[in-house]
């Protein structure tokens, strides 16, 4: 059980984050440039990071006590592939959940 | 917001069109937004929490790793610092909407602060780039159109979510909706051979740091990661490769 305390902590702490991430380059630096190397590191850190939170979930699911399951894996790369070939995120959406549904059901 | 009461006439079919472009948009925000009311719903979150949280984060990635995390019982501080690492996209997005809107009066900048999402922000500096003879209240009216749709459908999608939550069986795997959902965002973002890398070397690392103690292996791969991405983009440059 998440400690109400702790959980209000995260979620202001997290307002007042984010929003100083938000302001900070448009607010207090204003007009002047942005070192280049700074912007190559911002640049990637969505792929950086959102896929370290993904793989352990995708690897060790939480709902199967942490065994390699198959649909989860299948529904994943098929998720990942279709969101390659489309750039469409609805349709790797969809395709990840009828991988999902669809596996489970046939492995039983 | 600064521009949602434009003086000029001229600011309104700017406000307009930030609106119908951003639109489409809610296709992907209001799934997203219901399946954080759910898990958080499920995690624990009472309604209150549960809206809280994403009208003062706003920012759906970062609301997920916090709340995936503190289901790990990670310290809070490492929560914290994952869910902001998540975050550091909205200091690019803010740092690269400065040369356009960095002009305007400093409280009009900090309201819009609040309003820079990954929507608002792709929408806009798409825009800003077509047409460069757009005046400053134009630019405002146009973003301040682009959160109009998106803001307020977080919100009431979170609620939606909220109160479906504790309904959804077992059996719809929901457990598995995040990580489908964040692939999918993900997919389409490795636009470069130095984006793939970062990716690569992030599912690596994030594997082999998953005994780390507290979850701090998260904010290790991020790191590394990044530090991959910016260099292989600097190889990739050198060679002439790039883009």
């Amino acid at each position: 059980m998440i400690d109400k305390t702790d959980l209000w902590i995260v979620i202001i702490g997290l307002g007042l984050g984010s929003f100083l991430l938000r302001f900070t380059f448009i607010g207090l630096v204003g007009g002047r440039p942005i070192p280049e190397w700074m912007l190559r590191h911002l640049r990637y850190t969505a792929v950086a990071i959102l896929p370290a939170l993904v793989a352990p979930l995708v690897v060790w699911p939480a709902a199967t006590d942490g065994q390699l399951d198959a649909p989860r894996l299948m529904a994943a790369a098929a998720t990942v592939a279709v969101g390659l070939a489309t750039r469409n995120v609805f349709g790797a959406i969809f395709a990840g959940a009828f991988v999902l549904y669809s596996s489970m059901y046939l492995l039983g | 917001m600064p521009a949602t009461t434009p003086k000029t006439r001229k600011s309104r079919p700017a406000f307009w069109r930030g609106c119908t472009d951003s639109a489409p948009f809610l296709l992907v925000v209001a799934p997203f937004a219901m399946l954080f009311g759910v898990l958080a719903t499920e995690a624990g979150l009472n309604l209150t929490e549960t809206m809280a949280f994403s009208i003062v984060v706003i920012a759906g990635a970062a609301q997920f790793t916090a709340l995936q995390l503190m289901a790990e019982e990670a310290p809070t501080l490492i929560v914290l610092a994952s869910a902001l690492a998540v975050n550091l996209r909205m200091a690019m997005y803010s740092a690269s909407l400065t040369p356009y809107l960095g002009h305007a009066p400093l409280w009009q900048r900090a309201i819009l602060s609040y309003f820079i999402l990954d929507q608002s922000y792709a929408c806009s500096v798409v825009e800003y780039e077509k047409k460069p003879d757009m005046t400053l209240p134009e630019k405002l009216a146009y973003f301040a159109g682009t959160s109009l749709p998106i803001v307020p459908a977080w919100y009431a999608f979170t609620y939606a979510g909220a109160v479906l939550g504790t309904q959804i069986p077992e059996s719809w795997a929901l457990d598995f909706a995040l990580p489908i959902t964040f692939l999918a965002l993900l997919a389409p973002m490795l636009r470069t051979p130095a984006h793939v890398i970062a990716a690569l070397v992030s599912i690596v690392v994030s594997l082999l740091m998953a005994w780390v103690p507290y979850s701090l292996g998260l904010l290790i791969a991020g790191l590394v990661a990044m530090i991959a991405g910016a260099q292989a983009e600097l190889y990739f440059e050198r060679r002439g490769t790039a883009r």
